[in-house]
């Protein structure tokens, strides 16, 4: 029979000591995270209601509801993917499908990368200096959400490549020996393929810029408005901005206000994150390669 | 039979006459993707294009080398001596990022290696989404939980008269570049190829072993270029960092002390500050400067990756 020595006693009990350790680091690592959205569901909750969610804010912001602030984020955010969208995949298709060259390939995958590194602040500061005064777009929806389409743009781009060269090379020659061409292969073959990824990476980047704030600062959000924005043109209030503004502008707002302000928009970021890794799991259970 | 002649030729020419049509709309498709393909660099050159360009009058006036680097003053605002100093600003944005790396990389990096080499699958992915929902609650919200919560709670356990200053900021920080730091750590662990794992296996190496003396000096570099993003996410981030530091321009001595940051800085002044004037370009001015660092910060971080890939 085999007698371990020990030596090899003492090695396999560090080893479940050294395990040990590492998962209770790693648990502890998200508690917090865990903590924190319960206690913001507990204090946050009492002050939730329809109209909490369907009123204005009334009396200098200290009472009433936020409805304006929702309707705001989802014309920045709804506004932004639709920019951000075509221009993220089209470049994550050429980088898959058509970038031969080397060295330019490689500058384009830096600046991706820079770009999604740029402090969301920096990317507030573009937004100011090309679209709302260069372009005289002004301080309006359509800066701001033109900003955070700049700032999406390196999700979508690196999710859609990611689920584009997922997609097995023999469909693609299988296509081109039965006479397709290189874009008729990415329209009938590749795409509807990819569909899956770039749709979590899409809804990905939705949960993204719902909750960014400093990019909006100055490009087009208020910090109050008493009116729903009409056009593309006008400023909009918007759910991240709305929670700065209360917890640190405005005095005499009640503990439970704020709370319920954050809870929503932890709330919409969440299920929106929630699709997403439903969606992801759904179409992997189901890919054919 | 003469017809059949002439006809016959004429399908080929058709198809010809086809595929070169569709040639051409291919061709202009084509041509949009590629214009698609530039447009990350495009914004990248847009970008520090308009930063420069509002911050350039400033540059080449009022801008004093040693002034804006080595004062500590910053009063763009006073109507006696404007003073665009930014050693302080520079200083709460190194410790509030060095104190949070401290904190966040270790305990990262452990976490990377258990969720990579010790979980179970079933459990991995657990955490995985985990991670995606941490790295998914958006900055405002952290600030307002170092308000909320963690203020109370450092003045509580320290003792101290405010609440809001550079621990807080750092544990914020923290908790904020973790997600981060664990998911390009894990990614970078899975790259060690397995046969790495069973040689030193068969060698009698336990996991500990393996994991030290193997996987670590393995993916070195890609370890190091998640600790390099980590710092980038935690010298761009702003509003959480605007709500917690406390926001006051001094050196802090303690990290008990406020302090202020080169992001919280913009965030806070370029409301009142009239556009076109001084002190707006002066802002501008530090976005470049926090444009060229996070440029330096990534550009290190890739060359890192890329390093290990070859």
């Amino acid at each position: 029979m085999f007698n371990p020595s020990l030596q090899l006693i003492k090695k396999e009990i560090r080893q479940k000591n050294f395990e040990n350790i590492l998962s209770t680091v790693t648990f502890f690592l998200f508690l917090p995270a865990l903590v924190i959205i319960f206690m913001l569901f507990l204090k946050g909750y009492p002050a939730l209601s329809w109209n909490f969610l369907t009123q204005d804010p009334i009396h200098g912001m200290t009472a009433g509801g936020i409805f304006p602030t929702i309707v705001g984020t989802f014309w920045l955010v709804i506004i932004s993917v639709l920019v951000s969208c075509p221009l993220g995949v089209t470049a994550a298709i050429y980088l898959s499908e058509y970038a031969t060259d080397n060295k330019m390939n490689r500058l384009i995958r830096l600046a991706i990368l820079n770009l999604a590194g740029v402090p969301s602040i920096v990317h507030a500061l573009f937004g100011l200096g090309a679209f709302v005064l260069f372009l005289k777009m002004g301080t309006s929806i359509l800066a701001a959400s033109f900003t955070l389409a700049v700032m999406n743009l390196p999700v979508i781009i690196t999710s859609t490549l990611e689920s584009l060269q997922a997609v097995p090379m023999s469909y693609r020659e299988a296509s081109w020996n039965v006479g397709a061409s290189k874009l008729q292969t990415i329209r009938h073959i590749v795409l509807p393929n990819s569909i899956p990824g770039i749709l979590t990476g899409v809804v990905f980047a939705v949960g993204r810029s719902a909750g960014e704030t400093a990019a909006i600062l100055f490009t087009g959000v208020a910090f109050y408005l008493p009116f729903l924005p009409q056009t593309v043109f006008d400023q909009c209030m918007s759910l991240s901005m709305h929670l700065f503004t209360i917890s640190t502008q405005v005095v005499g707002v009640p503990d439970s206000y704020p709370f319920a302000t954050a809870l929503v928009l932890i709330m919409l970021i969440l299920s929106v994150n929630s699709i997403a890794v439903g969606l992801r799991y759904y179409f992997r259970t189901r890919r054919k390669w | 039979m003469e017809m059949k002649v002439t006809q016959a030729p004429s399908v080929p020419m058709e198809w010809r006459r086809r595929k070169a049509k569709k040639h051409l709309s291919e061709k202009v498709i084509e041509s949009m993707i590629k214009i698609g393909g530039f447009s990350s660099i495009i914004f990248i050159i847009a970008i520090l294009f308009f930063i420069l360009k509002e911050a350039f009058p400033f540059l080449i006036g009022a801008f004093d080398f040693k002034e804006f680097f080595s004062s500590t003053e910053w009063n763009p605002a006073s109507v006696v001596k404007i003073k665009y100093g930014t050693l302080a600003i520079l200083v709460g944005t190194i410790m509030v990022t060095a104190l949070s790396m401290l904190i966040a990389v270790p305990l990262g990096i452990a976490c990377a290696f258990f969720i990579s080499e010790f979980c179970s699958p079933k459990l991995r992915e657990t955490y995985k989404i985990l991670i995606e929902f941490l790295a998914a609650i958006p900055s405002v919200v952290w600030g307002f939980i170092a308000i909320m919560m963690i203020n109370p709670m450092i003045i509580e356990l320290f003792n101290v008269p405010i609440g809001l200053n550079i621990l807080n900021a750092s544990l914020i920080l923290a908790l904020m570049s973790l997600p981060l730091i664990v998911s390009v750590g894990e990614d970078a662990l899975r790259a060690v190829p397995e046969s790495y794992r069973e040689a030193a296996e068969a060698m009698g190496a336990t996991k500990w072993e393996v994991a030290t003396r193997v996987l670590l000096p393995a993916a070195k570099n890609g370890l190091m270029a998640a600790a390099l993003l980590g710092v980038g996410r935690a010298l761009g981030e702003t509003m959480a960092v605007l709500m917690a530091t406390g926001h006051a321009i001094q050196i802090p001595e303690s990290v008990f002390e406020p302090g202020r940051t080169l992001t919280a800085t913009i965030a806070a002044e370029l409301g009142e500050s009239p556009k076109g004037g001084e002190h707006y370009q002066a802002l501008f001015a530090i976005g470049l400067m926090l444009f060229i660092i996070s440029f330096i910060v990534n550009f290190s971080a890739d060359y890192l990756i890329r390093g290990r890939r070859k």
